[in-house]
């Protein structure tokens, strides 16, 4: 199948008083139509970042986009003009945020927030527009849809918060969603039907994912394929089921073997030290000042992504 | 002294409204000697007359010299505006703290009296006050700081409602310290951004109530100048004849406003140890 | 026992009452029991709102609890005065879970961590800096950082200084709110390791707070299931993850997503949403999720009981 999602190259900057942050640095992906890409990585590696990239919702200034193309089902993002990007947000690619609170406006109800959404890229009657943000809460499983509908945000649980935003977010069924870490403020019991919902709707609506998390086991239950980014950098990228069995990269490596699992009681592996901020990175392998297996290559120059084994690449000197 | 040049550096805007206030300063303390006249002889024969040479900036309806008045007027109106709004700002900061962290039925009045004495404007608050202790530098420092009070009070008040829910205060209690230690230690310095910037912004609106009161004749009693009532005299009547009888004593209350201003911003980040390095 | 509480209860005052009518308490804990041996971890498990910050808060007497007993090595603290309960203070310490609020911006990291010496007595500078010095380094860090502000640390670093902090006056409990949940992965494991190292040194307690199972199952001796400021299963760690009783222990192991993507199978979700403690069920606080709830659930209490030697469970139908 055609990937619906092309990325290639993507390289965002900030222009700060103290120099220039390169936030995301020549990132590349794909994902195909009911695909779900896990993009992996700690605070401050740059995913958000990447995400709203792809959003074209940097704030600039500071923020630019400095190289790469964003492909949306053939048409390059990074290319529009601002008036025709706007219209793709939503009806073609639509995100959503680990706080729904902040993503939602306070002062109108869930309903007619969904609706505006409908009719801002539809030709529908408003009534057609309510009856499908409606049918949209149904859609997500929220109990009593129509008695939701008029509510307002603060009104719902973070749960139903964050359902409703989805629920916003797939109403004009764009093709691609990109969510960001969007079960990370939800207890455990509603983090699994936030994410069953998720996976459910993607199989449904033909909906290709970004899910972007920092927590290995959401991406181990969700995710088909991931790319693992680390200051800024893509540096391994494979099928979840791969990565996970034979990591290549010496970060991914120390993250597997970092988290506690049940039934497990042995000590936990640190990766000593701690993310490097992305204004102030090292020469070569980033990870290199962390990195147990570095040599004195690492220190000088970048790895390139080299394939190591069929499907499976890895930024990596050593391994 | 290289401590010094590392932060006139850092905040050239701040060194600026420093050095604005200090020459204020000086300009109040040496009066006599730099005021090249008497700021209080009149004479008739020069009854507005324009700036020239005599009179730099011109002279008053009475022929008194209006920089020389200026430079006098400092004086009262920096020991006005400094003296209220650190009395006014040191009050509210006080029983800001206590009413925010003592609560209770304290709190409770704390908080009324400040609202009915917010629901009074400054001016009229001021009036009575004055009305009541009688015209004097003094009293009229007083009677400008008390309305100040409630604000502060207020803007504190919030400040540490919300520092007393955070973690570190919570840490305090655990090692067991007490609360008199806590306040002084974790919640007050932690006031200190929303003070200054609080202080400085009512360094101004000090200077133009004096000056009300002045025109009044409820504040510095006649013949002593100070910049306010320098300028509410000739405003209404003279803005058109004799327009330096107010723009001069407008120009250097804007200068102490904005030095001021400057000052406060540059004093704010600087007790921030997060806008170091 | 270092620790044990008994039939711990705290209401607070509810909201909205119009004249006259008193509105109903919000009962964040509403008779909790457990204890804790000396250089052991109890687990305190449970989802947002089940009143589990609340526990640690009361146990440290930074909330005054409404009722029940809190015993610390034999004595009961729960009414104690507080002039007392100041000595007290040096044995039982609290490490919270955001490693920003926690410590004040404004004050350098070494006077931090020397800030409980100083409240307790140890007026010379010069023993106290060597003290802090000795703290800074057994938490991983280095003397020179003494002088550092804490916006200057990262979120592990900043954890470690909370720890020095509590570590300061030799306590045999600390408090630790969801410690690392606040922290990366990779740095995690760090702080997971120094406190689990710390306590074989020190013969530490923990009363471990987290919603995050797999940490507790990591860290802690004991586990105690918290459902609506009650304690719904309380046994040996190995005991209850090996064989959870109760419908909620079971849901809240079934929803914990696992690093494991070979045993990728889609599991019985738990539906509904997290109750709050201000509109509380009838009868069993969970009857409303649990896919096992029976006529006797929705209006009987189920009280704790032992159904195997160390093994409490809530439940009717267990």
């Amino acid at each position: 199948m055609a990937p619906v999602l092309e990325v290639s190259g993507l390289s965002t900057v900030f222009h700060t008083r103290t120099g220039t942050v390169r936030a995301v640095q020549d990132v590349s992906f794909s994902v195909e139509p009911g695909e779900t890409m896990a993009v992996v990585g700690e605070s401050g590696c740059g995913k958000t970042m990447m995400a709203l990239s792809l959003m074209r919702l940097i704030p600039s200034p500071p923020g630019e986009i400095t190289a790469g193309s964003v492909r949306v089902a053939g048409t390059d993002l990074l290319k529009l003009d601002e008036p025709t990007m706007r219209d793709m947000r939503g009806s073609q690619i639509a995100m959503i945020f680990q706080e729904p609170m902040t993503a939602l406006n306070p002062l109108l109800t869930v309903g007619k927030q969904i609706a505006e959404m409908v009719t801002l890229h539809e030709k529908v009657s408003g009534r057609a527009a309510k009856e499908r943000a409606v049918e949209m809460l149904h859609h997500v499983k929220i109990p009593e849809p129509r008695r939701r509908a008029g509510e307002y945000p603060h009104q719902m649980s973070g749960g139903m918060r964050q359902r409703a935003m989805i629920a916003m977010a797939l109403a004009c069924k764009p093709k691609v969603l990109i969510a960001d870490e969007p079960t990370t403020a939800l207890d455990v019991t509603i983090q699994a039907q936030v994410l069953d919902l998720i996976d459910d709707l993607r199989q449904e609506l033909g909906t290709a994912v970004v899910l972007i998390t920092h927590d290995l086991g959401v991406v181990a239950e969700v995710a088909d394929r991931m790319i693992v980014m680390y200051a800024g950098r893509k540096v391994e990228e494979g099928t979840v089921a791969e990565l996970f069995a034979h990591p290549r990269h010496p970060y991914l490596q120390g993250l597997l073997n970092s988290v506690p699992r049940v039934g497990q009681p042995k000590r936990l592996q640190e990766i000593a030290g701690t993310v490097p901020p992305l204004s102030n990175l090292p020469p070569g392998c980033a990870f290199a000042p962390r990195c147990p297996s570095a040599v004195a290559q690492c220190r000088d120059a970048i790895p390139p992504l080299d394939e190591k084994r069929p499907g499976h690449r890895a930024a990596c000197w050593v391994t | 002294m290289s401590e010094f040049i590392y932060l006139a550096r850092r905040y050239p805007l701040g060194l600026a409204g420093g050095v604005i206030l200090l020459l204020f300063v000086l300009m109040a303390i040496f009066a006599n000697i730099i005021a090249p006249l008497d700021p209080l002889t009149t004479n008739p024969r020069a009854s507005l007359a324009a700036p020239g040479t005599t009179y730099m900036l011109g002279a008053d309806m009475m022929g008194r010299d209006v920089l020389s008045r200026l430079i006098h007027g400092a004086r009262i109106s920096l020991a006005v505006a400094l003296g209220a709004t650190f009395i006014g700002s040191g009050l509210g900061m006080l029983l800001g703290l206590i009413s925010g962290y003592v609560g209770g039925w304290f709190d409770l009045i704390v908080q009324r009296v400040a609202e009915i004495m917010q629901s009074l404007p400054l001016l009229v608050m001021a009036l009575v006050i004055t009305a009541s202790l009688g015209p004097s530098l003094v009293n009229t420092i007083i009677a400008i700081a008390i309305p100040l009070i409630p604000n502060v009070a207020r803007v504190i008040r919030a400040n540490v409602l919300s520092l007393r829910e955070l973690n570190y205060v919570e840490a305090a209690h655990a090692i067991g310290m007490s609360n008199t230690r806590i306040a002084a230690l974790h919640v007050l310095p932690n006031t200190l951004a929303p003070l200054i910037v609080l202080a400085t912004a009512q360094l101004g609106s000090t200077i133009l109530t004096e000056a009300s009161l002045s025109f009044l004749g409820l504040g510095v009693p006649e013949p002593y100048p100070s910049w306010g009532r320098m300028l509410s005299e000739s405003a209404a009547e003279y803005m058109r004849t004799a327009p330096w009888l107010v723009i001069f004593p407008g120009v250097a209350i804007s200068a102490v406003v904005f030095g001021a201003n400057l000052f406060g911003d540059a004093l704010r980040d600087y007790l921030d140890p997060r806008m170091g390095d | 026992m270092l620790l044990e509480v008994n039939d711990l209860r705290k209401y607070f005052p509810g909201r909205g009452g119009f004249f006259g009518k008193t509105p109903d308490p919000v009962h964040a804990i509403d008779g909790v029991s457990f204890a804790i041996q000396e250089g052991k971890t109890l687990g305190l498990v449970g989802e947002s709102g089940c009143g589990k910050s609340t526990v640690g808060r009361s146990i440290l007497r930074l909330i005054e609890p409404t009722a029940g007993t809190i015993r610390f090595e034999g004595t009961d603290i729960t009414r104690m005065p507080s002039k007392e309960m100041r000595n007290l203070r040096k044995r039982m310490q609290i490490v919270f879970q955001d490693p920003y609020s926690s410590l004040n911006p404004r004050r350098r990291a070494g006077d931090i961590v020397a800030e409980p010496l100083l409240v307790h007595g140890v007026e010379n500078r010069t023993e106290r800096r060597a003290k802090t010095q000795a703290l800074f380094e057994r938490v991983g860090l280095r003397a020179a950082q003494m002088d550092l502000y804490p916006h200057q640390f990262s979120g592990g670093q900043r954890q470690r200084i909370s720890i020095a902090r509590a570590l300061a006056l030799g306590p045999k409990l600390i408090v630790a709110d969801e410690p690392v949940s606040a922290l990366d992965v990779s740095v995690q494991a760090q702080v997971i390791n120094l406190m689990m190292d710390l306590q074989e040194q020190e013969k530490l307690s923990y009363l471990f707070i987290s919603h995050n199972l797999a940490v507790v199952e990591h860290v802690s001796h004991q586990v105690a299931v918290m459902y609506l400021g009650r304690i719904v299963e309380y046994a040996a760690t190995k005991r209850i993850f090996e064989r959870p009783l109760h419908p909620y222990t079971q849901a809240l192991m079934a929803a914990v997503p696992m690093p494991d993507p070979a045993n990728r199978r889609r599991k019985q979700h738990l539906g509904g949403d997290v109750p709050s403690p201000v509109n509380r069920p009838k009868g069993c606080h969970f009857h409303p999720r649990c896919p096992l709830a029976q006529e006797r659930c929705r209006v009987e209490d189920p009280m704790p009981r032992e159904v195997e030697a160390g093994h409490q469970v809530a439940c009717h139908l267990v």
